[in-house]
């Protein structure tokens, strides 16, 4: 049977077709990767956590090169996103969305960058200030650093200077990253700062403030090494700190 | 929709006035930063009635109860989810001894620093939580449950939903709206007055509004888009008294008494219904209002 079909005009023409099927089956899988990475891209913009994990393992299985991933897609997407929360064209839940679909590729990308070596760009320690339970902005800020390729501890709200000096004292930190949204715990920044002078330890650090009533020139005033407006502001502040 | 005490005050065509700050007067009488002033019905129960007695001098028409952030889950910050029922019965007893019967007493609830949608508190705990704390108020003998600086609709809906379902009282609902770059006015979520109106007004508020936020002017157009939205319902405005700043390390709230005061006729002839003050405020301010108001 087989041999009579093969034998025959038809039997050339379905083969044919079949592979064209084929290369057709093919094509869209070899173009899949152009596209699925498209759609992290705006999985993140839009804050589809489901969508932007799926992806993100798709293209680990093909094994593109998560630095890639990251640069080339995760961040500028946060980069978008960041931006439109400035211009008030979306608004906190759609950052944090977008912050948690980031948050769910990166932890999938995260061992492989750590098995190849790749060392993190620079130690992020970050809390908001004693006396204050503000978080949303703190931990925009904490997501971006990370995406950007920072190893970042989030310690919280309510931050003690004892417990930033004992982490700096205890590891190797690069950063310290301080928010502060009310007016009375603003100089909670200072204390910090005083706190790291006195246990010997202010030179090993770089420390940054932010927070909606902070100001650069409150920065200068307390001593601290940067400020930036914005979550977006701040990797491009520690990137300038750390001279990267 | 309720209509006990305040309403009916309303309907007899009258502008009426609320008290103004609570949280940074305690401050300036020693609150520490991060410090719970709910803790503080409990064991300074004498300041907090001297900040609750001092408002009600002043003739005002309501005044509210230390319990902004009593909710189980923001105490549960400090250890002390377990004190909020009590916490917060005190809190409203206080404010009820303050006021006896010279004027309403309004149970404050705040929002619990919790985003739903982020999944670490689930409906059904917020929805608890709310109703705690508004049946306590309800026990400690306020009158009305005043929801307040709030942000978020779902949350605020909850609470709104609680205090209806858990208590028999008047239900009041303020969000803190912000200028947005192209001008109108959100919340921090993106809620605008008008979607914050139908949404609270549907689910049981009688009396809504706008506190906090950034000082006496920017109140005046968040009311005239409630009063776009609806002509009639009451609008209760608890301005700051401005945009805090610091000076030499101390929080100074820039607005005198007398700057809030020359913006009320603005504010009436917008439809403010009630006015109060939010942070920073004090009875100095709220007698300029009320002084203002009465001319
Ligand atoms: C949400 C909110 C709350 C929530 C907090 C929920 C939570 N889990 O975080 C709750 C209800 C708990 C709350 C409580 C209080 N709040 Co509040 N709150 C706000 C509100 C509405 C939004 C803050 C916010 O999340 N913004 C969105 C984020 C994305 O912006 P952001 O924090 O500014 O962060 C951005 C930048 O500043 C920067 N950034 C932030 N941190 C850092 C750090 C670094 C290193 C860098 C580089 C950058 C950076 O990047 C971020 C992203 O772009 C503001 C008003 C407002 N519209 O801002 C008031 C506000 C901050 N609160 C205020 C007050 C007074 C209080 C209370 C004292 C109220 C009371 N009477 O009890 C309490 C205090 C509680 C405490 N001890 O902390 C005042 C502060 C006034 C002042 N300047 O002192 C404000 C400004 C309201 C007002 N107009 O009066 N609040
Ligand atoms: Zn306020």
């Amino acid at each position: 049977m087989i041999i009579w079909i093969l034998g025959t005009k038809i039997a050339k023409a379905i083969i044919s077709d079949l592979l064209i099927y084929f290369l057709l089956f093919l094509e869209p899988k070899t173009k899949l990767t152009m596209a699925d990475l498209k759609k992290l891209n705006e999985s993140i913009i839009y804050g589809d956590l489901e969508t932007s994990v799926q992806v993100t393992k798709e293209a680990l299985i093909e094994k593109i090169d998560p630095q890639e991933i990251i640069q080339e897609y995760m961040i500028p997407a946060m980069d978008i996103i960041g931006g439109k929360f400035e211009r008030n064209e979306v608004f906190v839940p759609e950052l944090l969305m977008a912050a948690r679909a980031m948050k769910g590729s990166l932890e999938l990308l995260r061992p492989l960058l750590a098995a190849s070596g790749i060392e993190p760009q620079g130690r992020v320690i970050i809390g908001t200030v004693k006396g204050d339970l503000h978080d949303i902005g703190k931990n925009l800020v904490a997501s971006m650093l990370e995406g950007s390729g920072f190893e970042v501890d989030n310690m919280g709200v309510d931050v003690s200077s004892d417990k930033i000096v004992a982490a700096v004292q205890s590891d190797k930190i690069d950063i310290i990253a301080l928010s502060a949204l009310l007016t009375t715990t603003m100089p909670s920044m200072k204390d910090v700062i005083e706190a790291l002078k006195e246990a010997g330890v202010r030179d090993k650090v770089k420390l940054i403030v932010g927070g909606p009533a902070v100001t650069q020139e409150y920065c200068d005033q307390i001593g601290a090494d940067g400020y930036s407006e914005n979550a977006n502001g701040a990797v491009g502040l520690v990137r300038k700190l750390l001279a990267l | 929709m309720r209509t006990n005490g305040i309403q009916k005050l309303l309907k007899s065509g009258f502008l009426l006035f609320c008290d103004g700050a609570w949280g940074t007067i305690f401050q300036s009488a020693g609150l520490k930063p991060g410090e719970s002033a709910e803790l503080w019905n409990r064991v300074h129960r004498k300041k907090v009635l001297e900040v609750a007695q001092g408002y009600v001098d002043l003739g005002v028409d309501m005044i509210e109860t230390n319990s902004f952030r009593g909710n189980r889950i923001t105490l549960a910050g400090i250890g002390a989810e377990k004190d909020a029922a009590e916490l917060n019965r005190l809190a409203a007893e206080i404010s009820r001894e303050a006021a006896g019967d010279k004027c309403l007493v309004l149970g404050s609830v705040g929002p619990t620093g919790k985003i739903l949608m982020m999944g670490d508190v689930s409906e059904n705990e917020m929805y608890d939580s709310f109703a705690e704390q508004a049946h306590a108020l309800e026990q400690g003998g306020a009158d009305a449950i005043c929801i307040e600086t709030m942000s978020a609709l779902d949350e605020a809906e909850l609470a709104v939903k609680a205090a209806i379902e858990n208590t028999n009282l008047e239900i009041i609902c303020t969000f803190t709206f912000a200028k947005t770059v192209s001008g109108d006015y959100k919340t921090v979520m993106g809620v605008s007055p008008a979607q914050m109106a139908e949404k609270m007004l549907s689910a049981g508020a009688s009396i809504i509004g706008t506190n906090c936020g950034y000082g006496m002017e920017v109140m005046i157009p968040i009311v005239k888009a409630f009063r776009d939205f609806d002509s009639n319902i009451p609008l209760l405005v608890q301005p700051n008294a401005g945009i805090p700043k610091i000076e030499n390390g101390e929080t100074i709230f820039p607005e005198t008494p007398d700057e809030m005061a020359s913006r009320v006729p603005d504010l009436i002839n917008a439809g403010a219904s009630i006015i109060g003050g939010c942070c920073g405020t004090t009875p100095e301010h709220i007698r300029a209002i009320m002084t203002q108001a009465n001319l």
